[in-house]
């Protein structure tokens, strides 16, 4: 994040020694989000502390549930039945506290590559896996995603053979969508615990692939 | 309100999202507009978010759907795989029945 945004104003802020110390700017919006919610606390809508335990509980969530809601479904072939076919009734199932989450889970196969964007904005399943990504909010993921997603794969370090079907899901209204990836190869026998350390935050975006490089 | 306006889509229907641009927030990407595509998935109801966007209730609510649609119908000079395809969900009032039976592509 931090490295994104250095790049991001690359060229635009002065880094000498008399550069201020920040990282931040007071925005329109910012100056908005902070006028409302301090009128909110002295009215007593709520707290400052309600308002931390919020933010709080936001980066408590982590995208190892993601990770683990695939793991159970590689183990457990009925809970994968569940998890494709209501998945935020599956992550409850689990014990995980997603809210009014509409989790659409989208299985990749032989045949088919999913991937998920949000052209419009940055619409990411954060009540089970947290905020997103710097990069899957960036104006260049979001506009090249559906145009040249191939191209955008193979930055991520992910090829796709011409002959499995790349689908782009654009998020663009009330679901939120997360991708089971396929069981890497070499993995038969592992138990749920010892898969899913396999299953990265991108690759339940669909930008990268679980791999197995061989025994450890 | 137009003929096709009241037409109940349905899984499995050609259809072409309209070009429109109302002034405020909507759900509907740009490059979508005016193409062609079929019906994957019914979502279901829900709240307007182009009306609940302005404090108003949403409400009657609108049928969400799931569009797939081939990336060489999205863009003529798409460089990927020809088999590649998008999924997008819509709102049944961007969706009209597809005049172009198999064909895809642009609309007038």
């Amino acid at each position: 994040m931090h490295q994104d945004e250095a790049h991001a104003h690359a060229g635009h802020h002065d880094h000498g020694p008399t550069a201020k110390d920040h990282d931040d700017r007071l925005t329109y919006y910012r100056a908005m989000e902070i006028a409302l919610r301090e009128l909110l606390i002295e009215k007593r809508i709520f707290s400052a502390d309600d308002v931390r335990r919020a933010v709080e509980a936001m980066d408590s969530r982590t995208p190892e549930n993601g990770a683990r809601l695939a793991a159970r479904a590689w183990v457990d072939p009925e809970f994968k039945k569940r998890l494709l076919a209501d998945g935020s009734a599956a992550a409850r199932e689990m014990g995980f506290k997603v809210g009014e989450l509409k989790l659409m889970v989208i299985e990749n196969t032989p045949k088919v590559h999913n991937l998920v964007v949000c052209t419009l904005c940055s619409c990411y399943p954060r009540m089970l896996i947290g905020l997103p990504p710097a990069w899957y909010k960036s104006p260049a993921y979001r506009s090249r995603m559906v145009r040249e997603p191939r191209a955008v794969l193979r930055e991520f370090g992910t090829h796709i053979p011409d002959d499995v079907e790349v689908r782009v899901h654009d998020s663009t209204a009330d679901l939120r969508y997360l991708i089971l990836p396929m069981r890497p190869k070499g993995t038969e026998g592992w138990s749920e615990e010892q898969l899913v350390p396999l299953i990265s935050r991108d690759s339940l975006i669909g930008v990268a692939v679980p791999k197995f490089e061989g025994p450890s | 309100m137009t003929a096709d306006q009241v037409q109940k889509l349905r899984v499995g229907d050609r259809v072409t999202v309209r070009c429109m641009f109302p002034v405020g927030h909507i759900r509907t990407p740009r490059y979508i507009m005016g193409r062609t595509g079929r019906i994957s998935h019914h979502v279901g109801e829900f709240p307007n978010p182009e009306e609940l966007a302005y404090g108003r209730s949403g409400l009657p609510a609108k049928t969400l759907f799931r569009v797939h649609f081939n990336q060489t119908d999205l863009w003529p000079d798409y460089r990927g795989a020809p088999g590649d395809t998008l999924e997008i969900e819509l709102y049944e009032h961007w969706l009209m029945p597809s005049a172009e039976g198999e064909a895809g592509g642009k609309s007038a």
